[in-house]
């Protein structure tokens, strides 16, 4: 067998980062199996994590593999940024820099910002509807696993084979066998599709969840906001990811098996590839930022001690983006000659989205206004949105002129317009969301004071990275160059750029350092409702850290806010008394599925096909076994329910 | 578990109805996937090349008897249903082997048309049209392939266990899977082929 083509061509040559990168990632594996084996951990790991299907538990693994990514993607964000600080640095490579553009925005959208999101939803969903989990537990598991695999395959193609370089789009003539001969854009294909299956599953899970299995009185027009983001968010799911799965798949053929989608000859069309990926694509940008409306939504209500200004316009707006985008993918592509009718239609589609985000944007106003408003770090990132998001926001209106993005089309201006959208929208959402529901999870809330210190550093470096990104744009500076020379003046605000980015990279340590301190120091907390009793929904009705059952008994609610007004007048939620619960079985077929495709995946990057066929059959053969298991779960009986609930101090309500 | 015993067998307990529901969301999304396909055919369809066209290699016979045999076995596929929710488990068993029966019938005819189409000359590589053309029945194909595989995995359980909850609903979420292959492949025979014909 000849090894030399799993070999990346930066280890060959010698690369220092290269060369670091490999050495870093064999000595934390190898760190990782001793730890677990001298500490004797193995068998925890499998029975509490590898094989749960706890719906809060799968939603933390999420949460931390999206952290790492997070790390992983900063680095990629800092190393870009190195090299961009002055002019001609040799600090990367052209090649170099390309694979690491690639894996920043794709690590970033794909594999951070929606396993984050998507952790958060598991983490919650199920509490503040009133359930015990989410309707198909083991799909659930499924879903992590396959997201988790094919971010894994992702990640290894730096250090084995070599990494996709043709950009987060993987625009096509570039991303062919042709201009990328090496395996790198075949990692990009099966990555992705495998890691893209599993969210599909979520979609799937979450929109039957959020449909069935409210608790009794909660009609669809008295769910929580960040309920409702989540059951748009998902419609958006189950409809734009078989675009995705499609075009992959596309890709695949034409990369492995020679068809002519997207060449340049015998017919093909590069720019299907670009209609596509957009299709897919601009949804994807309301995947990850419709919940992170739901989460300002509750969160600035809750501190501003208020109910959520305009209720039934919030969901009318989410449902409007949700229908909208979908019809704005053209927008990427101005420029690429489809004429000025096409243009102007999908101008029109893209300015109207800021009217229902406008609507949101006010109504978040509203809410604050004569509130009683409690700085707290979630609060805090919430209140930063609004003015960073709204800035991202009319930069997005001024690129949806098609006529003037001829200017803007590809420079630092649309690089700046996204981070602004992005960041405070998604990234500071995810981060506040964390802040505000850790309390559910680890029964503590984390340190205030830290947590406000990494708030302000992130605020205030986020705006210094990529203010200057704007004038640079408009100065004529594009996306993607690796380098530039001195007589173009770029140098002064590519300095300041960097200079904020590596207080970025602070402040995110500070998050971390935040975390591992409040583990050891911070105050357990003894009732439910953590933030001063200022709690709204059902996932504060419980106790925390929230018990594996989620409610001893299952809350009936009559209003919105329900939890909030039955504190206020004194009554309960809870009106049966405790029976057995029900709850499904651990099993551990989902994380092997998810390595199987691990294999599937990496046998097909390097067209290994006799071994993919192996481990293709491996996959069948693990959902015939699915299919012919007979696994009912199990009941926690009465009296176990009953000693839970009283070591929480007590009666259950 | 909430059971109501007022609903067929397949709805019964709450679980069962969320694996109904659940899986018609999911085929919304396979409905969004064969969109895609068929849109990449309709966009790529003559664009052929220096390859052969649609008219050179599209023949009415074979495809006209995939298309019966397809739409009998969903009839079949019915009738299995309907002796399900009467409770008879031999007829059920009949109507669910005649239907895979059928379906492997049109997966041997697809697989001889796909034969001669590359014997004709006209494979994966040649074209545009040839790979889209390839891809959409072949994605419908493997489709029919794993209907197939389930199929005799849900006879198999029929077979041990006879007619309760789980088993019904299985076969009952089966139908709906091959109803939809049905759909699908009516888009196919009309906008694929007839138009290619024309």
């Amino acid at each position: 067998m000849n090894w030399d083509k799993f070999i990346v061509d930066g280890l060959k040559h010698g690369d220092p980062l290269i060369i670091g990168a490999v050495v870093s990632i064999v000595l934390v594996s190898i760190a990782i199996v001793a730890g677990l084996t001298y500490f004797k951990k193995w068998g925890y790991l499998w029975r509490e994590w590898l094989t749960t299907v706890d719906h809060k538990k799968i939603g933390v693994m999420y949460i931390i593999s999206a952290l790492v990514m997070l790390f992983r993607g900063g680095a990629d964000g800092l190393m870009l940024r190195m090299q961009l600080t002055a002019p001609e640095m040799k600090f990367l490579t052209a090649q170099h820099y390309n694979e690491i553009f690639s894996a920043h925005g794709i690590i970033m959208i794909l594999f951070m910002a929606m396993p984050f999101i998507i952790g958060i939803m598991n983490v919650v969903i199920p509490l503040q509807i009133g359930a015990r989990d989410v309707a198909f537990p083991r799909l659930n598991a499924v879903s992590f696993w396959l997201f988790f695999f094919g971010a894994m395959l992702y990640n290894i193609a730096f250090v084995v084979g070599g990494a996709p370089d043709a950009g987060w789009t993987s625009y096509f003539p570039l991303a062919s066998t042709e201009f990328s001969p090496g395996v790198g854009n075949n990692y990009y294909a099966i990555a992705l599709q495998i890691a893209g299956l599993g969210t599909l599953m979520t979609g799937v899970n979450f929109i039957v969840t959020i449909l069935k299995m409210r608790a009794p009185g909660m009609t669809l027009m008295r769910m929580p906001m960040f309920t409702w983001s989540t059951l748009i968010t998902c419609i958006i799911i189950v409809f734009a990811f078989p675009v995705l799965t499609v075009a992959l798949a596309l890709m695949m053929f034409d990369r492995l098996f020679g068809s002519q989608f997207f060449t340049m000859t015998n017919g093909g069309m590069d720019m299907l590839w670009a209609n596509l990926f957009w299709v897919w694509g601009h949804p994807e940008v309301y995947i990850v930022i419709l919940p992170a409306f739901g989460i300002y939504s509750e969160i600035i209500s809750t501190f501003s001690r208020k109910n959520l200004y305009g209720y039934k316009s919030m969901v009318a707006s989410m449902a409007i983006i949700s229908l909208l985008s979908f019809l704005v993918w053209v927008h990427h592509f101005y420029t690429m000659g489809q004429g000025a009718a096409v243009n102007s239609f999908f101008s029109i589609t893209t300015m109207l989205i800021a009217v229902p985000t406008g609507v949101k944007i006010f109504n978040w106003l509203f809410t604050l206004r004569k509130g009683k408003i409690v700085f707290t770090t979630p609060m805090l990132y919430s209140l930063a949105f609004i003015p960073i998001f709204t800035l991202g926001g009319v930069t997005g209106v001024m690129l949806a002129m098609a006529s003037a993005d001829y200017q803007y089309h590809n420079t630092m201006f649309l690089v700046a317009h996204f981070h602004y959208v992005l960041i405070p929208g998604t990234v500071f959402a995810v981060i506040a969301g964390m802040y505000y529901w850790f309390p559910l999870i680890a029964g503590f809330k984390l340190n205030e004071r830290q947590g406000k210190a990494a708030f302000w550093t992130i605020a205030i470096s986020f705006n210094v990275t990529f203010l200057p990104l704007f004038f640079l744009g408009l100065d004529g500076m594009t996306r993607r160059q690796y380098t530039y020379s001195a007589e173009t003046g770029f140098g002064p605000l590519n300095l300041i750029a960097t200079i904020g980015s590596v207080g970025l990279m602070i402040g995110f340590a500070l998050i971390v350092y935040n975390i591992i301190w409040s583990f050891r120091h911070a105050p357990r907390e003894t009732k439910g409702d953590v933030w001063d009793g200022a709690g709204r929904t059902l996932e504060w009705a419980t106790h925390i850290p929230v018990p594996v059952y989620n409610f001893a008994v299952v809350p009936e609610v009559d209003r919105l806010d329900a939890f909030y007004f039955a504190k206020k007048e004194k009554r309960s939620l809870f009106k049966d008394k405790i029976e057995k619960i029900h709850m499904p079985s651990n099993n551990g077929q989902p994380f092997i599925l998810g390595a199987i495709f691990f294999f599937w995946g990496f046998f097909m990057v390097f067209s290994m096909w006799k071994s993919a066929i192996v481990a293709g059959i491996g996959v069948l053969i693990l959902l015939a076994m699915r299919t012919f298991e007979r696994d009912h779960g199990f009941y926690i009986p009465v009296d176990e329910v009953k000693k839970t609930e009283q070591s929480y101090g007590g009666d259950s309500v | 578990m909430k059971i109501d015993n007022s609903l067929p067998l397949e709805y019964r307990n709450e679980e069962n109805r969320f694996r109904i529901i659940g899986f018609w969301i999911f085929l919304g999304a396979e409905i969004v996937l064969f969109a895609t396909l068929f849109l990449t055919y309709f966009t790529l369809w003559t664009r052929t090349g220096s390859g052969l066209t649609a008219a050179d290699v599209f023949v009415l016979e074979p495809v006209l008897a995939e298309t019966f045999i397809l739409l009998t076995s969903s009839f079949t596929c019915g009738l299995a249903i309907h002796a399900m929710r009467q409770g008879l488990i031999k007829p059920t068993m009949w109507f669910m082997g005649i239907t895979l029966l059928l379906g492997a019938a049109f997966l041997g005819i697809e697989i001889y048309e796909f034969y001669t189409y590359v014997h004709e000359g006209l494979t994966l590589q040649t074209s545009a049209f040839a790979s889209s053309l390839f891809v959409l029945l072949g994605t419908h194909g493997a489709h029919v392939t794993f209907g197939l595989l389930w199929g005799i995995a849900i006879m198999i359980q029929l077979k041990r266990e006879g007619l309760n909850e789980t088993t019904a609903n299985k076969s009952f979420i089966f139908s709906l899977y091959w109803h939809f292959l049905d759909v699908v492949w009516i888009f196919i025979f009309s906008f694929v082929y007839l138009k290619g014909l024309m």
